[in-house]
Order: structure tokens, then C-alpha cells, then sequence
């Protein structure tokens, strides 16, 4: 019998594409099931899927939770635990629409969740680490629960099936964000689980990514050590818990983590200005085992922003567009034309190099 | 009366070879061979041979050879030629036997177990022939807080760590059981390779203290040669706890091979055996472990790291753990067949568990205590060959040492007879004449070779599996597949077996 996702590691290719408007002016998701579908030959049929970011402003002070139950006992064991931490500010079933090629869909709830004062104050954790903690909880305690989205104001929707019917089958017409991402997958295996297809989320953060990494096993050792589980044994969901940890735990900025996993190499570095060195030598040494290494192009969602990145050799393909006050960034140049034909500037970033388009006001949403 | 016992090797020499010009006579400190003037040809006797091959080697006309004897006692699996002759042995002398080098009894070598993987298809493997391949490694706690300036910038918060150009150091040899020049070939491969050698716990000839910034300088139970300028002159401090060959009890280094200059380098007297305790008489535990890295750390100004090594024994995890909270920066562990110049046979025979076990034992724990950056770990007894180094890493090691390899570079052909010294390639020796067989600039040359060969290996190997870093080497060990090894070495060791999947 074939292993599900997490039982063993499934390397996959894949395609990825984003957008934002750094305006904070926001769009709904179709944009993007357009361009995902420019590359369908990325994929192959078996995941898909899309974060957006600003898609809740009603509920933006809550946490969204998204979640795939296999059965109503994993759902109602799940909502007692989440009535044991979480005020439920509402919660419902995720509206979807038949599509042909999507089959075998899990129960796929969401809920507007924030922690019980009382719980969070004896817990002595700060808030967001106080949820996800609590997502990792449901992810390996309760058989037959995933907690697939846990950011506040925004939201991942993936499936098992290529993107663009995933994107119908959710309705990403009915939701608009400044920021979108999705994602088409190309496994060399037949996972056939929902949980498993991408973006990756934890928190506000998502990945969608494309690639291989060599380094998964050393990384995922290291970043175990802090509390994070790596159920699904993707490189998706370590690269996501990586940038968390820098990011939220350890207070890097983007541009320091990006130098974290994907770090200059020792003979590039000796070339930079002294400031610059010292500064780089200095997040080798701090943390060396986070270093990413083989193919990988991803695009890191947070609130307020994208960002893109690639391996230090670019060993997979990328390209990041500008029109106006639109970010594009995509792993095939016509996957950015064909939603915006006429471009301010379009290229190709270096490998290592950290592309970060935020919104205009400071990063900070609207 | 002495029970004669047959060599256990044979001097064969090919009559139509020999052309009588005696060097193998010269060669050999053991007088093997000798002139017999009435038979007007070279005569050997086997009795005093050690099987060392430095007669083999310098014959002009490679005339010699040395063969296992096939003289044997009636064969009997449960004695053994060995063990009768031993039990000989302790008969004549009544004396504890020594050994010398590493184990050499048919233990499983769990590295030649362990398969590597490479990139096919999906990822591609990466050439180190046209991209780099990075192999620098800093060793010491990773383990620090972010702390910006008023700028902005990030401040060093991380304690002292040592840089390698490569994963690989010289491991522990001390002046005294290895020669003045032995070691100045170390100091100097090390120097030129950009990694460190290890005075062993014999001090540090004056002479080298040029050599101070690739140099770990060790103090063992004996405190042989730890002084002020000592502490101060290396770039590192290693605390010797015990070592692979002999856990458990101290060096031994025979009163024969404490010559004038060892005499003064290890501050003790001349021509006396140093027998370093087995314990150190002010660590009775891990707190008082605790107080030597400080005192040591407080007499440096917490300018060095302090390594703490320790032999692999049943225990080690755990006491790696409480090394690893102790203020160490560095742990070395010495698997069960690391080498040593001497050792009682029954203590390196039969103490302490093979290093491929205890490393991944060590690992594993550190990681599920959540302190695996406190510190790095460094491993050593035995590491053969590059592939060994792969595999050290992949298990989690973060450097590997090396001395047998080491000191085969520099000639030594394992005749496991050090603790005589009368060492005929000049390396576990005093005597100044073979002392001065060992060019210190060939022996140099030597070791650099042999590391920057084990290098490019290295680059090779992990290139295949598409890492350009070793970081990213570090602890992968989805990299490993086990052959031939059973359900609990392959839980010890979290690897699957060759054949499982990813």
C-alpha cells in the first residue's frame, strides 16, 4: 500500500506564482488561477493551492483557522479542544463548488478563533505562540484533523488536483486580498492527501515552493529542536517552520534570514565590504544547520508583504515583475505576462537573492 | 624458564635478489638482520621482528618480504594461536600485556554498513569541478542571543569557535610517545591545511609555539607540561576525560621514551614511566567538570574554547548531555579502535563501544534535549578514509579527528610495537637516530596530501548529493541507508535501510 504524506518524504516539482499591490488595494483570487494555469505542464494534477493576505477584514483581529477533518469524530474532538483554548468568534463549513476533477474532498471548516485570556495568561506564552502550539496539538494528537491555515486576515486553500480547478472549487472569486500565492504541484508520487498539497502555512507566514532541497534532513533536525513538528516530511513545511522560527522567534529581518538559508558562499562573502562581511560570516556561524541547500524558488507570504527567494546556485527558475504599484512574482515569465501584459520592469533575481515587495505603509495592512 | 613462542611473522629474503649492501642490517632497530661473514650473506631472525616493513620498503633490490608465519599449535576456535601465546607470555613475565595503535579484533565496522545517497532526476547533483563546494567548518556553541546595536546591526554575541578550512583535525599525539619531528610535520600540515593538530597531554615543545594558532592544546590528568604560556599560546584547550583506546584509565608513556627534551617539555623527570591517573584527581564528577572548564576558560579570558573529550563508553549519551551543559564548547568522543602508543591489550581489546554507535546515540539525545547547538561535536577512533568523514557528518558529527591515518601518512605501517619505541620510521620514538628517519618536510608534505585528497573526496561525495555546504551535511541523515544491519543498530543510529525510500 502507498504511504501517505508525512510517512515518507515525496519530492516533488512544482510551479509557483504571487502577486501583491503594494497599494494594500485589493484583488480577488482569480488573477492568480490565471497565471497558475499558463503553467499547467508544472504540474501534474496532484495539488494546488493559494493563500491570499487581507481576504478577512471583518474577522482581521481573529485567527483563521482552516482545517480538513477525514471524519465528524476527528471534527468533534477537534472543536472540544478548540473550545478548550479559543474563544470562537464564528465558524463555518468553507464554501466550495463541485468541480469534476476534484474528488475525495475531506470536511473543510473554518474557524475565527482567539486564545481564552484566562488559558493564554497560564500558559505564559505570548498569543502567537500560544496558536501554534496549539495547531501543532491538533496536527499530531487528533487522527484524522489538520489545521491547514492559522494566520489572522489571511487564508490558504489547496486540494488535491491541479491548481486551477482548485482555485474554482473554493470560489477565489469571492475573496479578495493585496497579496496572493499559489501553487501546482508535480510529486513523483501519488500522495492523494489534502494536507499534503501547498502553500504551507503556520501563522501568518506561507510558503509555496519549487524544488528539492538536499539539506531537509539537517534542517529538520535542527529546527525539531524548538518545538516544531515536521508531520509531512515536506520541504515546504520545514522552509515554513525555518522562516517562523528566524523571523517571529529570533527577530531576524527578511533580509537576514534570507541570508540565513540561502547565505552567500565563504568565497563571496570575502569579496563584500567589511560591514557587509562581518554581518553575513556573523549569521553563518549563529546558525549554520538553517542553510537550505539544492534547488529551491519560494515565495514566503507575511502580513504586509511578499517575498521571494531562490537558492544560492538558482537552480530552479524565477522571475519577479513591477507594474506600477503591482508585484509579480512567478517561476515562468509568462505566467506574470499573461495576467499583466505591459510591465515597468521584469528580471531575474540572483540566486540568494531576497526579493521583498511590502505594502506602502510600512508593511502594515490597511 | 620462557616458553619459546614462533614468530608470529617471517622475514623471507629472496637469495637471487640480496645483494648484501646491509641496509635492511642498518634500517632495522629491532637487529632482525646481520651480516653472517663466514656464510658471506645476510641472515635474518624473525624472533625480533615487529613486521613494521621498513626493511621491506628501503631493500634496493626488494629482496624482502614478510609473510604470517604458518607455524601454528593444533587448531582449536576457541584457543587461538594468539591467546595461547599470550597465556604464554603473562606465564614468562607476569606482567599486565601492552598493546599499541587501535583494536585490532573483528569488531563490525559499522561505517562500512552505511550507504550514501546521490541526486538523481529530481534534484541535480552539484560539480565541484565548476561550482563551490564549501567544507569550511567553525567548531563551538552556536547557541547565542540576537542583540542589535543602536544601528541596527547585529552584535557577535557567540562565544569563541575555531575555524577549518576543512572537517578533518589532527587528533591528540603527545611529545613523547611521538617524535620531536613527528610533531613538527603535525604543527606544520595543520598550519598550511588551516586546521589544528593536538598536543596529546605531553606539553608543547618550545619550538612550536609558532604553531600556537593551529594548535589544541591538552591538559589530562597528569597535567603534564600545563603552564600559563601553554594555555595561552593555543587556540583551543582540550580537557583529555578519557580516550577510545583505554577508557578508563590514564596514559602510559614508558620511562625509555622520556628523553631530556620530553623530560623538560612535560616538566617531570627524565627516564621515569609518566603513568597519568585514570581519573582527574579534581573531577570526581560533572560539577567539578564544571569547575576546570571555568578555571581554564577564566585563566584564558574566555578567549578559547574549551574542548572535552571523552572515550566512547556504554554511557556516553548521557554524559555527553551533561558535558554539553557544563560550559563546554566542543565535545570530542574517542570511539572503542582509536589508536594510542600504549595501552593494557585487555582494556583497548574489550572497553568502550564503536564510535559510529556513540555518535549517533550523542547526537540523538542532544537534539531531543533541545541543546545539540550548546555544542559541537568532534570524532575520532577510528576515521579511515573520506567516506568515514562523510558518514561522521551525516550522523551529526561536526569535524572528525584523525591520528592513525595521520601517522600512516607520515610512514608508520601499524606494527602496533609504539609503546617499545623503537620505532624504525622515526615517528613513536626518542632515539635520536630514528628520529631523524622522519624528514619533517617530507612528513609535512605528506599530511597535507593525504587531507587535501580526503577534501576533494569530500566535495566529490557531497556534490553528488546535491549539498554545496557541509552545514547542510550536518546531522542529514536521510543521506544514510544501512546494509546488513539489524532493527536496533539501525534505530541506534536513525538510518533506514538501503532499499526504504526516502
Amino acid at each position: 500500500m502507498l504511504k501517505k504524506e508525512g510517512e515518507i518524504r515525496i519530492p516533488a516539482g512544482c510551479a509557483i506564482s504571487g502577486v501583491i499591490d503594494r497599494s494594500g488595494a485589493r484583488m480577488s483570487g482569480e488573477c492568480m488561477i490565471e497565471s497558475i494555469s499558463t503553467m499547467h505542464d508544472r504540474s501534474n494534477g496532484l495539488g494546488g493551492g493559494f493563500a491570499g493576505y487581507g481576504i478577512y477584514p471583518d474577522f482581521k483581529d481573529f485567527y483563521a483557522l482552516h482545517l480538513f477533518y477525514d471524519n465528524t469524530a476527528a471534527q468533534r474532538e477537534t472543536e472540544e479542544f478548540l473550545k478548550r483554548h479559543f474563544e470562537i468568534a464564528y465558524c463555518s463549513a468553507i464554501q466550495t463548488r463541485k468541480v469534476a476533477s476534484i474528488k475525495d474532498e475531506p470536511i473543510i471548516f473554518r474557524y475565527f478563533v482567539s486564545p481564552l485570556p484566562r488559558k493564554l495568561e497560564a500558559s505564559q506564552l505570548d498569543e502567537e505562540e500560544y496558536v501554534a502550539r496549539c495547531v501543532f496539538r491538533v496536527n499530531v494528537e487528533i487522527a484524522g484533523a489538520y489545521v491547514f491555515s492559522s494566520g489572522k486576515n489571511m487564508g490558504i486553500f489547496k486540494a488535491v488536483g491541479f491548481p486551477e480547478d482548485v482555485g474554482k472549487f473554493y470560489k477565489l472569486e469571492e475573496y479578495e486580498g493585496y497579496a496572493w500565492t499559489c501553487h501546482g504541484r508535480y510529486p513523483t508520487n501519488t500522495p492523494g492527501w489534502w494536507g499534503g498539497a501547498h502553500p504551507f502555512g503556520l501563522l501568518d507566514y506561507s510558503v509555496v515552493h519549487n524544488g528539492e532541497i538536499s539539506s531537509y534532513d539537517a534542517n529538520r533536525r535542527y529546527i525539531e529542536m524548538f518545538g516544531y513538528k515536521c508531520t509531512l516530511k515536506t520541504d515546504t513545511e520545514v522552509i515554513t517552520y525555518i522562516f517562523d522560527y528566524l523571523l517571529r522567534k529570533r527577530k531576524l529581518t527578511l533580509q537576514e534570514a534570507a541570508k540565513v538559508v540561502a547565505a552567500s558562499f565563504w568565497a563571496t562573502i570575502d569579496t563584500k565590504s567589511e560591514a557587509e562581511r562581518e554581518q553575513e560570516i556573523l549569521l553563518r556561524r549563529m546558525f549554520p544547520s538553517l542553510l537550505i541547500t539544492g534547488p529551491f524558488s519560494i515565495i514566503l507570504g507575511f502580513e504586509g508583504g511578499l517575498m521571494a527567494l531562490n537558492d544560492r546556485l538558482k537552480l530552479r527558475s524565477m522571475v519577479c515583475g513591477e507594474k506600477g504599484d503591482k508585484a509579480y512574482i512567478a517561476s515562468e515569465e509568462c505566467a506574470i505576462r499573461v495576467i499583466e501584459p505591459e510591465l515597468d520592469k521584469i528580471y531575474s533575481p540572483a540566486g540568494g537573492e531576497a526579493v521583498v515587495y511590502t505594502l506602502k505603509n510600512g508593511g502594515k495592512r490597511e | 624458564m620462557d616458553m619459546f613462542i614462533y614468530p608470529e611473522y617471517e622475514v623471507v629474503r629472496n637469495p637471487d635478489l640480496c645483494i648484501g649492501c646491509r641496509v635492511c642490517e642498518r634500517q632495522c632497530a629491532n637487529e632482525v638482520h646481520h651480516y653472517d661473514f663466514d656464510l658471506k650473506k645476510m641472515a635474518a631472525d624473525s624472533t625480533k621482528c615487529v613486521n613494521c616493513h621498513r626493511c621491506v620498503c628501503l631493500c634496493p633490490t626488494h629482496a624482502l618480504k614478510i609473510v604470517k608465519s604458518q607455524d601454528t599449535y593444533r587448531t582449536n576456535a576457541n584457543w587461538d594461536n594468539q591467546t595461547v601465546n599470550e597465556v604464554y607470555r603473562q606465564a614468562n613475565s607476569g606482567g599486565v600485556l601492552l598493546s599499541s595503535m587501535g583494536n585490532p579484533k573483528p569488531f563490525p565496522i559499522y561505517w562500512d554498513k552505511i550507504l550514501l545517497n546521490a541526486s538523481q532526476v529530481t534534484n541535480p547533483p552539484i560539480d565541484p569541478l565548476r561550482e563551490p563546494m564549501e567544507t569550511t567548518v567553525y567548531l563551538g556553541k552556536q547557541k547565542c542571543s540576537v542583540e542589535r546595536d543602536g544601528s541596527g546591526k547585529l552584535k557577535n554575541t557567540l562565544s569563541p569557535q575555531l575555524k577549518l578550512n576543512m572537517p578533518i583535525m589532527f587528533s591528540a599525539m603527545s611529545y613523547g610517545s611521538i617524535s620531536y619531528n613527528a610533531h613538527e610535520a603535525l604543527a606544520r600540515a595543520a598550519t598550511e591545511l588551516g586546521t589544528y593538530y593536538n598536543t596529546g597531554e605531553g606539553g608543547l615543545h618550545k619550538d612550536f609555539y609558532q604553531y600556537g594558532k593551529n594548535t589544541i592544546v591538552q591538559v589530562a590528568s597528569g597535567r603534564f607540561g600545563v603552564f600559563k604560556d601553554y594555555l595561552d599560546t593555543g587556540a583551543a584547550i582540550e580537557i583529555k576525560m578519557g580516550q577510545g583506546a583505554k577508557p578508563g584509565i590514564g596514559g602510559h608513556l614508558p620511562g625509555k621514551k622520556i628523553s631530556a627534551d620530553v623530560s623538560a617539555t612535560r616538566m617531570i623527570p627524565q627516564g621515569v614511566d609518566a603513568i597519568s591517573p585514570a581519573p582527574h584527581h579534581d573531577i570526581y564528577s560533572i560539577e567539578d567538570l564544571r569547575q576546570l572548564i571555568y578555571s581554564l576558560k577564566e585563566s584564558t579570558n574566555y578567549k578559547k574554547p574549551v574542548i572535552v573529550k571523552v572515550a566512547a563508553v556504554h554511557n556516553v549519551a548521557a554524559i555527553a548531555s551533561g558535558i554539553a551543559r557544563s560550559g563546554a564548547d566542543i565535545i570530542a568522543i574517542d570511539g572503542f579502535r582509536g589508536g594510542t602508543g600504549a595501552a593494557p591489550t585487555r582494556i583497548r581489546d574489550n572497553v568502550g563501544i564503536p564510535i559510529e554507535l556513540a555518535l549517533a546515540s550523542v547526537d540523538a539525545r542532544l537534539r531531543e534535549e533541545g541543546i545539540r547547538d550548546n555544542v559541537s561535536i568532534v570524532v575520532g577512533g577510528s576515521i579511515r578514509s573520506s567516506a568515514d568523514v562523510v558518514k561522521a557528518i551525516a550522523l551529526g558529527a561536526d569535524a572528525c579527528y584523525i591520528a592513525t591515518a595521520a601517522v600512516l601518512a607520515m610512514g608508520c605501517h601499524l606494527c602496533r610495537t609504539c609503546n617499545v619505541g623503537k620505532c624504525n620510521w622515526g615517528i613513536a620514538t626518542q632515539v635520536p637516530e630514528l628520529v631523524k628517519r622522519l624528514n619533517p618536510d617530507v612528513a609535512t608534505e605528506r599530511l597535507v596530501n593525504l587531507v587535501t585528497a580526503w577534501n576533494h573526496e569530500i566535495q566529490e561525495i557531497m556534490g553528488g548529493m546535491g549539498i554545496n555546504s557541509v552545514e547542510a551535511l550536518r546531522g542529514n541523515r536521510l543521506m544514510l541507508r544501512g546494509v546488513g544491519l539489524n532493527e536496533t543498530e539501525l534505530n541506534i543510529l536513525g538510518i533506514r535501510h538501503a532499499g526504504e525510500s526516502l
